[in-house]
C-alpha cells in the first residue's frame, strides 16, 4: 500500500470521527451530559457504544500478533476480554447503575460514605487508565509508521489532538455515538479483508497452517528493517543483504551464524527460500506442534500463567475505569443488563477475527518474526495477499479500523481520568465544572503520550494484560464486597485497594524493569492476579472484621438502592455525585 | 412467609384499612422489612453465583483438561484442531447463551419482588 492511501484512511477516521461527535453534541450542556449522555442512550446504541470503546488497540493488532507467535495460549486473550464482560453482567452491572455514581471513586464515596476510599479510588483510576493508554499510544505510533512511515511521535500526538478535540467539544453524549460509529467501522475493517484473506488463502490449495520444526521462509523473501532489531539465528544461514549488519556496512553474501546479531535501521537482507527464519532477540515464537497446542510454552510453569491470565482478564473487566462509567449512561439497571448481553454478543462476533489473522500471518507475513513487530500482522496480511486496487483498499480499511480502536480507547479512558483528575485533583482549583474537566482531559492525555514516547516498546497485549491484573486486585474486590456484603467497612476497602492494586502495580514494574528468567520469580511477577487478586479479597475481609464500628451508618439504604428495582417507590437516600458541583457554585 | 401474620398492627380496630404497605416497612429498616430485602438480594446471589459457576466453570476446566489428557488436544474437526475451534469459536455463543439466561431470570427474579410488595 503507498503511504499516501494509508495516510487517507488515518486522516479520514480522524475527520468522521470529529464529525460524528459534532452530530451529537447538540445537547451536551450540563455536567451530567458531559458525564453520563444525561442517561438517554438507548441499551442497543450504548452496547455498540461499549464494544466501540472496549475494543482497543490490543484487541485490534495485539491479539492476532501474539496468536502469530505464541499459537494456542493465546486465544486465551481474547476468550479472557469477552469472560469478563460475563462477570461484570452478573455480578455488578445492574447495582452498579442504580448506585447513580458516574465514576469508581463516587461509587467508593457512596458505598463507604468516607472520603479517604474516594481520595484512594481515585488514585488507582488514574493509575490504572494510564497504564491502559499507554499502549494504546505505542501502537499508534506503530501504525502510523508502519502505513506512512512517518517518526514514531506521530501517531501519539494526533490521536490526542482528535480525542481532545471529541471530549472538549461534547463529553459523553458525543462520545457515546462516535465509540458506537467506531464498534462497526473496526468490525467491517476486520471482517471484510479477513473474507478476502481466507478466500486466498483457499485459492493457494489452504496450505496447512502449521509446519512441522521451526518456521522458515516458503519462498525468496526481501525484508527492510524499519528499526534496528537483534536477532537470534539459530543455524548458520547464507543471505544478501545491503546495509548494516552487526556494526559493519554490507553490500553482498553475508553468512550468518548461530548467535545474536543486530541488524540496523534501514537495512535490507534478502533471504533464499527455505532458510530458517531468526526470531528477534525479545521474542521466543513457537513452532510445529508447540504452536499450534496449548500448554507448550517454552517459559516455566505454563499452567500456572494460563490460570492467572484467565482470572487477570474475568475479573478485571470490571475495575477497568472506562468500562464502568458506560454503564452509568444506561436509563436504569434492567437497561443495564441488557446492554451488557447484548455486548457480549458484539465482542463475540468480533473476537472470531483476529484469530483467522494470526493464523494465516504465519503462512504470508513470517518476516514479522524476524523483526519482533508481529503486532503488525492485522496491517500488512490484506496487502500482501490481495493485488492491486482491491489490496490497495482493503489495506487502507484495516488502517482505519485500527485508528478507530485507538481513537475510542483512548476517549473513553482520557473521559474518565478525566472526570477523576477533574473532580478530585483540579476541581478545588477551578470553580467551572466543564473547565475542570477540560482541563483534566489534558492532563490525562499529556502523562501517558510522555511515558510512550520514553519507555521501550513493549507488546501492546501484554501490557493491557497488566492494566487488567491490576484492575483484578482492587476494584474488582472493592466493587464485589461492596455491593454484595453489608459489612465491608471503609477501612477494610482502603487497606484492600492499597495492598492489592500496590502489590500487583510492584509486580508490573518489577516485570519491565527485571524481568526474571528462571523458576517461580518470572511467572509470578509477568502474571501476579493469581496471588495478588485474593489477597486483596483476603486484606478487604479481614481489616472489614476488625473494625466494624466504621461500617457506614448509611449501608441498609445503599443496599435498597442498588439492589431494588427503581419501579418500587423506595427512600434511595439522597446521595447525588452533581452534590459536589453544586455546593461549591 | 409465616412472619407475615406476627405484623399485625393497630389495625385489628379497623380490620378493613389497608395494612402498612412494605415498602414503608423496607423504608423504616423493621424486621419484615430487612427480611424482604435480604431475600432478593439472596436470590440475586444465588442465581448470579450459579451461572458464573458453569460457564466460567467449564471454561477454567479447560487448560487443566487439556493438560491432563494432551491426546485430546490433537482431535481435529474440519481440519481444525479441538482447541483452536473451543476456544476460538464456540466458547462465544456459549457465553451469550450464559448471558442471556442470567439477565431472564435476574428480571424474574425482580418482577417477583415488586408483585410481592404490590400483593399487600
Amino acid at each position: 500500500m503507498s503511504a499516501s492511501t494509508g495516510l487517507a484512511a488515518i486522516l479520514l477516521t480522524a475527520l468522521a470521527t470529529i464529525l460524528v461527535g459534532v452530530v451529537g453534541v447538540r445537547a451536551a450542556r450540563t455536567t451530567s451530559d458531559f458525564y453520563v449522555a444525561s442517561r438517554t442512550v438507548t441499551p442497543w446504541w450504548n452496547a455498540s457504544a461499549i464494544g466501540g470503546e472496549y475494543l482497543s488497540a490490543a484487541s485490534f493488532l495485539g491479539v492476532a500478533g501474539l496468536v502469530l507467535a505464541y499459537g494456542a495460549d493465546m486465544l486465551w486473550f481474547p476468550v479472557g476480554y469477552t469472560a469478563g464482560y460475563l462477570v461484570l453482567l452478573v455480578l455488578v452491572a445492574a447495582p452498579l447503575r442504580r448506585s447513580g455514581a458516574y465514576t469508581l471513586p463516587d461509587f467508593a464515596e457512596a458505598r463507604l460514605e468516607s472520603l479517604a476510599a474516594r481520595r484512594t479510588a481515585s488514585v488507582l483510576v488514574v493509575t490504572i487508565g494510564w497504564l491502559y493508554l499507554l499502549p494504546q499510544f505505542q501502537a499508534a505510533g506503530l501504525t502510523v509508521r508502519t502505513v506512512t512511515g512517518a517518526p514514531q511521535w506521530v501517531g501519539p500526538v494526533l490521536v490526542a489532538v482528535v480525542v481532545l478535540v471529541g471530549v472538549l467539544s461534547g463529553g459523553m453524549r458525543s462520545i457515546t455515538f462516535v465509540q458506537a460509529f467506531q464498534y462497526w467501522l473496526k468490525l467491517t475493517a476486520l471482517a471484510l479483508p479477513a473474507i478476502f484473506i481466507v478466500l486466498v488463502w483457499q485459492s493457494h490449495g489452504t496450505p496447512s497452517i502449521t509446519q512441522d520444526g521451526p518456521p522458515v521462509f516458503a519462498e525468496p523473501t526481501v525484508v527492510d528493517i524499519a528499526t534496528g532489531v537483534s536477532v537470534e539465528v539459530l543455524q548458520t544461514i547464507a543471505v544478501e543483504a545491503e546495509g548494516t549488519v552487526d556494526g559493519e556496512s554490507v553490500d553482498g553474501p553475508v553468512s550468518l551464524s548461530p548467535g545474536s546479531h543486530t541488524l540496523a535501521r534501514g537495512t535490507q537482507i534478502t533471504f533464499p527460500a527455505g532458510v530458517q527464519i531468526p526470531h528477534a532477540d525479545n521474542l521466543t515464537p513457537l513452532a510445529g506442534e508447540d504452536w499450534r497446542l496449548p500448554l507448550r510454552s517454552a517459559s516455566d510453569h505454563p499452567l500456572y500463567s494460563t490460570y492467572s491470565l484467565i482470572l487477570a482478564l474475568f475479573f478485571g473487566t470490571m475495575g477497568l475505569p472506562h468500562v464502568l462509567v458506560r454503564f452509568y449512561t444506561n436509563p436504569d439497571g434492567r437497561a443495564a443488563r441488557r446492554t451488557t448481553v447484548a455486548v457480549l454478543g458484539l465482542l463475540g462476533v468480533f473476537y472470531l477475527l483476529p484469530t483467522v489473522y494470526g493464523a494465516l500471518g504465519r503462512i504470508y507475513t513470517p518476516e514479522l518474526l524476524l523483526t519482533g513487530r508481529t503486532d503488525a500482522v492485522v496491517l500488512l496480511l490484506p496487502g500482501r495477499l490481495v493485488d492491486g486496487m482491491a489490496g490497495d483498499a482493503l489495506s487502507a480499511l484495516v488502517t482505519a479500523g485500527a485508528f478507530a480502536a485507538f481513537l475510542s480507547t483512548s476517549s473513553g479512558l482520557t473521559i474518565s481520568v478525566a472526570g477523576v483528575l477533574s473532580q478530585d485533583l483540579i476541581g478545588h482549583r477551578v470553580r467551572n465544572p466543564v473547565r475542570a474537566f477540560r482541563l483534566g482531559a489534558s492532563l490525562a492525555l499529556i502523562v501517558p503520550i510522555a511515558l510512550a514516547l520514553l519507555s521501550p516498546s513493549l507488546g501492546i497485549a501484554d501490557v493491557v494484560g497488566l492494566a487488567f491484573a491490576v484492575a483484578a486486585s482492587s476494584f474488582c474486590p472493592m466493587l464485589l464486597l461492596g455491593i454484595w456484603w453489608r459489612r465491608l467497612t471503609d477501612a477494610g476497602a482502603i487497606a484492600g485497594l492499597v495492598v492489592g492494586g500496590g502489590l500487583s502495580t510492584l509486580a508490573v514494574l518489577g516485570t519491565i524493569v527485571w524481568a526474571p528468567e528462571q523458576g517461580w520469580w518470572g511467572p509470578l511477577l509477568a502474571q501476579p492476579a493469581a496471588w495478588s487478586m485474593p489477597v486483596a479479597f483476603l486484606v478487604m475481609v479481614l481489616v472489614s472484621l476488625a473494625t466494624p464500628r466504621r461500617m457506614a451508618p448509611g449501608v441498609n439504604q445503599t443496599m435498597i438502592r442498588l439492589h431494588t428495582p427503581e419501579s418500587v417507590d423506595l427512600d434511595r437516600g439522597t446521595w447525588d455525585p452533581e452534590d459536589r458541583w453544586r455546593t461549591r457554585t | 412467609m409465616t412472619e407475615r401474620v406476627t405484623v399485625t398492627h393497630p389495625s385489628r380496630q379497623r380490620p378493613r384499612m389497608r395494612p402498612t404497605p412494605l415498602t414503608r416497612e423496607i423504608d423504616q429498616q423493621t424486621g419484615l422489612g430487612e427480611v424482604y430485602l435480604s431475600s432478593l438480594i439472596r436470590s440475586q446471589l444465588r442465581l448470579s453465583l450459579a451461572v458464573l459457576a458453569v460457564s466460567l466453570g467449564v471454561l477454567a476446566a479447560l487448560p487443566l483438561f487439556f493438560r491432563l489428557f494432551p491426546e485430546v488436544t490433537g482431535i481435529s474437526v474440519f481440519g481444525i484442531t479441538l482447541p483452536w475451534l473451543v476456544l476460538g469459536a464456540v466458547v462465544y455463543p456459549a457465553l451469550l447463551g450464559a448471558a442471556w439466561f442470567y439477565a431472564r431470570n435476574a428480571e424474574r427474579v425482580e418482577r417477583d419482588f415488586v408483585d410481592l410488595l404490590d400483593r399487600r
